[in-house]
């Protein structure tokens, strides 16, 4: 088998025994790079020569004898929303185009002392406000599975990167749902950590209450050994949780769920969702029953109001988050001819660099939080949030994790939803509960839809710092699914 | 009725810094009105008497001890800055008199 169809775990161990050097599997995925990114265009950024100094350098700290961890050598795609020292950080926005960050992300620091190499900078929606990856200010992304479909968003640089085989795995950031919905519809496996539990440090921020780090791989024990690699408290980071990360390796390792409670959350099935996503789904419920889950139906009523509470606390900070974007310390300056005010020039930056669904949020968080407004829209959508929190802890009051389809349909058409904003905000519809509680959600492949023979996604949900549940019963579902399989859902994805 | 006129839209870019076409102005009523439409939903949450959430953690007042330590030089602050003179932020004027 060739060396980018591995498991990072392989590549890890065969690196750490000496039998392939970090140099040689770093350039069998820029060769990979090389032939499919003209196809995919999942990266940004891309510099063979800063990847493969970083690749001599873990062999140097390896040959050493340095002890590193067992990703150390292991390629890795990062969202261009860390910044990066070596390499441009643009949010796939023109404001911050050739953007040199002088500072490393908390996360990307953790990737380097881990011995991980990075491959490059991954597309994205602008700033992270997507569900398409659409909303790029520099190209659009496309689904490995089928390159007239979208790869998911926010973060569907990372999804495609991985399910185009150019890296093991990728980094990505959950707001609303931008790491599940992407390894929805390209079947890899997507982790949002609970927040809190990932450092937002050196992350360009979108919605500071919400943002949140998290692994994309293409099997649930990758993804638990990129989790630990990165996650855990960061001092530089004033929302980080000061407690050891849940032990999600060994929860992908040993697999058992017999006598697990899982709640079906009614609210999330029915009108809008697509046939082929609730045919997988309701047989993955089934599985994990025959694999000894108790399942019981639960209800969470104001599930159904996540979304709009979502699209009015989500713009209220991002508006106030990206007012840092003024064209005076960094980052792009237009119209500055001598005759202008700061203001004006401030302004024409602005207009000028940012992106129309940016400008869109940005005004509507302005509007969210004006006065004669607030109490109805930016204050009430808080207090959905806590009623949203409530019904997550009588749920979990009766079962261990909740489960849902991650997305409604399976990945849409490149320009079908562009134009539209409401039908793109539908993509995170079960999603953003989990994100407005602070909890810890997965997506895992479940099969592909009869319609369309695309990837469906499984989300389970659990409570905040039981991480680790998720990748239990992740692991549980994968091991079943992929023995009647006989391979991984992406083994079935048509060549590239 | 609308729930958002286009002077509202045009009041809004500028307190947002975006110095908007006329065009854009028309886009954006109509896709605002439909999203502030919709939104307008989480008021059918009964939540009178529910304390608002801003975060998902009980945290408050997370400080780190007040110790020096390494920070960015005057380089690197300033690397990427559009302008720059003797070592500071080069801006265009902020007060209103002429120049």
């Amino acid at each position: 088998m060739s060396l980018i169809r591995k498991t990072a775990a392989q590549l890890g161990s065969m690196i750490a025994a000496g039998e392939v050097s970090a140099v040689e599997v770093a350039e069998a995925h820029l060769d990979r790079m090389a032939e499919v990114e003209p196809k995919v265009q999942a990266f940004l950024h891309v510099d063979r020569e800063v990847t493969l100094e970083q690749a001599r350098a873990v062999d140097a700290r390896l040959r050493a004898g340095e002890k590193l961890g067992p990703l150390a050598g292991v390629p890795i795609a990062h969202k261009d929303i860390f910044t990066t020292r070596d390499m441009p950080t643009t949010a796939a926005s023109k404001i911050l185009e050739g953007w040199r960050p002088p500072y490393d992300a908390t996360v990307t620091a953790r990737l380097r002392e881990a011995g991980l190499v990075i491959l490059g900078k991954t597309n994205l929606d602008e700033f992270a406000m997507g569900s398409s990856t659409e909303n790029s200010a520099y190209h659009v992304t496309r689904n490995p599975w089928d390159l007239t479909r979208v790869p998911g968003g926010s973060s569907g640089g990372s999804s495609a990167a991985v399910a185009a085989y150019e890296a093991p795995l990728s980094t990505g950031t959950d707001t609303g749902g931008s790491i599940r919905q992407p390894a929805s519809v390209t079947g890899i496996v997507g982790m949002k950590p609970t927040y809190g539990g990932s450092s937002r440090y050196g992350l360009i921020a979108f919605a500071s209450s919400l943002d949140t780090p998290g692994p994309f791989a293409r099997n649930v024990l990758d993804a638990a050994l990129l989790h630990e690699a990165f996650s855990g408290h960061d001092p530089m980071d004033s929302t980080s949780i000061d407690a050891p990360v849940p032990s999600v390796v060994e929860a992908a390792r040993n697999p058992d769920i017999a006598g697990l409670r899982v709640g079906v959350v009614k609210e999330f099935s029915g009108e809008g969702y697509q046939t082929g996503v609730l045919a997988r789904y309701h047989e993955a419920v089934k599985l994990l029953e025959s694999l000894g889950a108790t399942v019981v139906e639960v209800s969470c009523p104001s599930f159904t109001t996540a979304l709009p509470a979502y699209y009015l606390i989500a713009p209220s900070e991002c508006s106030s988050n990206l007012a840092r974007f003024d064209a005076m310390r960094y980052g792009l300056r237009v119209g500055d001819d001598g005759s202008r005010s700061a203001e004006e020039v401030m302004a024409l930056t602005r207009a000028a660099g940012f992106g129309p669904e940016v400008k869109r949020r940005i005004m509507l968080g302005t509007y969210a939080l004006s006065s004669g407004y607030y109490d109805a829209y930016y204050g009430q959508a808080q207090k959905v949030r806590t009623v949203i929190a409530r019904e997550f802890e009588a749920a979990y009051q009766q079962v261990d994790v909740l489960v849902s389809p991650t997305t409604p349909t399976t990945a849409f058409a490149i320009g079908e939803r562009a134009d539209d904003p409401m039908a793109m905000y539908l993509a995170d519809l079960c999603t953003i509960p989990s994100n407005l509680a602070g909890n810890a959600a997965m997506s895992v492949p479940c099969g592909l839809a009869d319609e369309d023979g695309l990837p469906v996604g499984l989300q389970i949900m659990a409570p905040v710092l039981a991480d680790d549940r998720c990748y239990r019963v992740g692991a549980a579902i994968e091991r079943a699914l992929e023995s009647r399989w006989g391979g991984s859902l992406l083994s079935q994805a048509p060549e590239l | 009725m609308s729930a958002i006129t286009r002077d509202e839209v045009a009041h809004l870019a500028r307190l947002s810094r975006l110095a908007l076409t006329d065009d854009e102005l028309d886009h954006y009523a109509t896709q605002l009105d439909a999203i502030i439409e919709s939104v307008a939903k989480v008021a059918e949450v009964a939540a009178e008497d529910v304390p608002p959430s801003s975060h998902a953690l009980p945290l408050t007042n997370v400080f780190r001890a007040d110790e020096a330590r390494p920070s960015l030089t005057p380089e690197q602050a300033l690397s990427g800055a559009p302008a720059v003179e003797d070592d500071r932020f080069q801006v265009p004027r902020i007060l209103g008199e002429e120049a």
